[in-house]
């Protein structure tokens, strides 16, 4: 690089490479100003010991928020991992070309739909579907069941793609020892692929931690610890869609804290995925 | 090539009836959900409807003003991320191949922080530090963030397709890398970018958490960068949830932004496509 304008080009590009990562530093920073006011010591274990949400009253326990996030996250998981890997079989092994190419196209288009729509459909047409078995119809069953329609092209797209980078003569020489369908699947393709279906679930979990709009509008978004799949719950991120637009003080400062610890959250998911990718492709 | 295992045995057959119910319940239900949204909102379609302002709190009227927004929201977005993305793409592939591991974790990062976290950076940052307030101006910049990583993740693996011989190619002709970039590789790779483009364009359209705190509600037709605008997804939204009886015109709007986002991704799709095949006709 001997030219003075390629000397001048490397620091202006450099500088706007900087100015992007530093975006994740300022978002950061600005989530910990914000929620500065709660986050000092002593101050934080009232997310964990005060007994339930009343920011008016200066009560801010997160914990019912938590375990109803987290019993919505592995319901979600629970429907959208079999379905998901079931389909990626599917397309990968099973399916005709054209077949599998409208699934891929289906996927892509499920993945595409916004979550509002999902929120509008769940809301209007699962929701009185529940009501009409157990009232009140918003509840952890429909936040499950709209979440998981909304993951499954994650870990189905993902686990298609881990299965299609599987060596051809593994399925080849398993083919020749006489393995039946099932076994060449279950036994080969599946753990040969196991790096990049485990990266995929990973990241549709963090996908579904983060997911505000879509459990907001089917959840009922009562703040209570779920006993039941039909009771109404509120999750972390709707809690903070909801109550941003009024919160002041040390209420609004929780509601930042909150977002902050969520955005941790699924930083550290969305590295556990790039570790289980990157372990995948050194595997033997 | 595809492998096409035996079937064996019961088992076999069993197993393949499986997970082909798995696969055909999940297009079921994608039909069933894309059917609601023509079937209930179709009907409420007409010219009128997407150039009136929406009356009574949006449950009849139109979209005009609304559609002017989400135009005006993306546009602000694009403006202020595309440059930015264009030029730290171009810094990596082409002055750092391979290195500034930092950059790319750090970008890597971004793009999975969630949409409503992005909301709350917006609303501290854009909306109450930088004095922004509820408007246009902070809703696009918000979705910017957001789009940055995709959009430098696709312009650098456009540029690093772009096969070698065409730099040595430029530095025997004497070419800086600079004008080897902007007249060369750039315009190679344009349609990478562009594709890029069009599917960041494709999820801030469907982006709501990150812009009922930037971009607000209002849904007058918005008279300048520093007004609120309500994005077609917020109206959705606010319709389904603040409205009563705001359902039927909750669904005319859902069904506008799904043919808008189906026809943004078949876009982008047969951009990414064309530019494959031109790939392959000129390396």
């Amino acid at each position: 690089m001997r030219v003075a304008s390629d000397l001048i080009a490397s620091r202006l590009l450099g500088a706007f490479a900087g100015t992007a990562a530093l975006l994740l530093a300022l978002v950061l920073g600005f989530l910990m100003r914000e929620a500065a006011p709660v986050l000092s010591a002593g101050h934080v274990w009232h997310f964990l010991t005060d007994d339930g949400w009343y920011p008016l009253e200066q009560r801010l326990g997160l914990l019912p928020m938590v375990w109803a996030s987290l019993a919505v996250l592995l319901g979600a998981l629970l429907l959208a991992v079999p379905l998901g890997l079931a389909t990626a079989v599917y397309e990968t092994f099973l399916a005709a070309p054209a077949v599998a190419s409208v699934l891929r196209l289906g996927m892509g288009l499920l993945a595409g739909i916004p979550s509002v729509v999902y929120g509008l459909w769940g809301l209007t047409m699962l929701v009185p579907l529940i009501a009409g078995w157990q009232a009140p119809g918003t509840s952890l069953l429909a936040a499950v069941l709209v979440l998981a329609l909304m993951i499954v092209p994650t870990v189905a797209i993902t686990g298609a793609a881990a299965l299609a980078r599987v060596p051809l003569p593994w399925l080849q020489g398993a083919s020749a020892l006489g393995l039946s369908r099932r076994t060449l699947v279950m036994g080969v393709a599946l753990p040969a692929a196991r790096g990049g279906i485990v990266a995929g679930i990973v990241l549709a979990a963090a996908r579904a931690l983060g997911e505000t709009m879509a459990v907001l509008m089917v959840a009922g978004n009562v703040v209570q610890t779920p006993g039941s799949v039909f009771d109404p719950v509120r999750v972390l991120t709707a809690n903070i869609a909801l109550e941003m637009a009024y919160a002041t003080g040390d209420h609004r400062a929780a509601l930042f804290a909150s977002g902050l610890a969520l955005a941790l959250l699924v930083l550290a998911l969305t590295a556990m995925a790039h570790l289980a990718q990157w372990g995948a492709g050194h595997a033997p | 090539m595809r492998l096409e295992p035996p079937m064996r045995n019961r088992a076999d057959r069993l197993f393949g009836a499986t997970v082909g119910a798995a696969a055909a319940l999940l297009m079921l239900v994608l039909a069933w959900v894309l059917w609601d949204v023509v079937r209930q909102g179709l009907p409420m379609w007409s010219w009128a409807y997407l150039l009136d302002e929406p009356g009574n709190a949006g449950r009849s009227g139109g979209i005009a003003p609304i559609l002017v927004a989400t135009l005006a929201i993306l546009g602000v977005a694009l403006a202020v991320a595309l440059p930015l993305s264009l030029g730290t793409a171009v810094w990596l592939a082409e002055f750092m191949s391979g290195r500034a591991m930092p950059v790319r974790l750090a970008l890597h990062a971004l793009a999975g922080v969630p949409s409503i976290v992005f909301g709350l950076f917006g609303s501290a940052f854009f909306s109450a530090f930088l004095g922004l307030g509820f408007s246009i101006l902070s809703g696009g910049l918000t979705l910017a963030c957001m789009m940055l990583p995709l959009l430098i993740s696709t312009a650098e693996a456009g540029l690093s397709a772009l096969p070698d011989e065409w730099r040595r190619g430029g530095a025997a002709l004497g070419m800086s890398r600079a004008s080897l970039v902007l007249q060369v590789l750039l315009p190679a790779a344009a349609p990478a970018v562009v594709a890029g483009a069009v599917l960041a364009v494709g999820r801030a359209t469907a982006e709501t958490a990150a812009l009922i705190f930037t971009s607000g509600y209002v849904d007058r037709m918005p008279g300048s960068w520093l007004d609120s605008g309500r994005s077609l997804a917020v109206h959705v939204y606010d319709l389904s949830m603040n409205v009563a009886g705001g359902d039927r015109a909750a669904y005319a709007a859902a069904a506008v932004l799904v043919v808008l986002i189906l026809i943004i991704n078949l876009s982008a799709a047969s951009v990414g496509q064309r530019w494959a095949l031109r790939r392959l006709t000129l390396a």
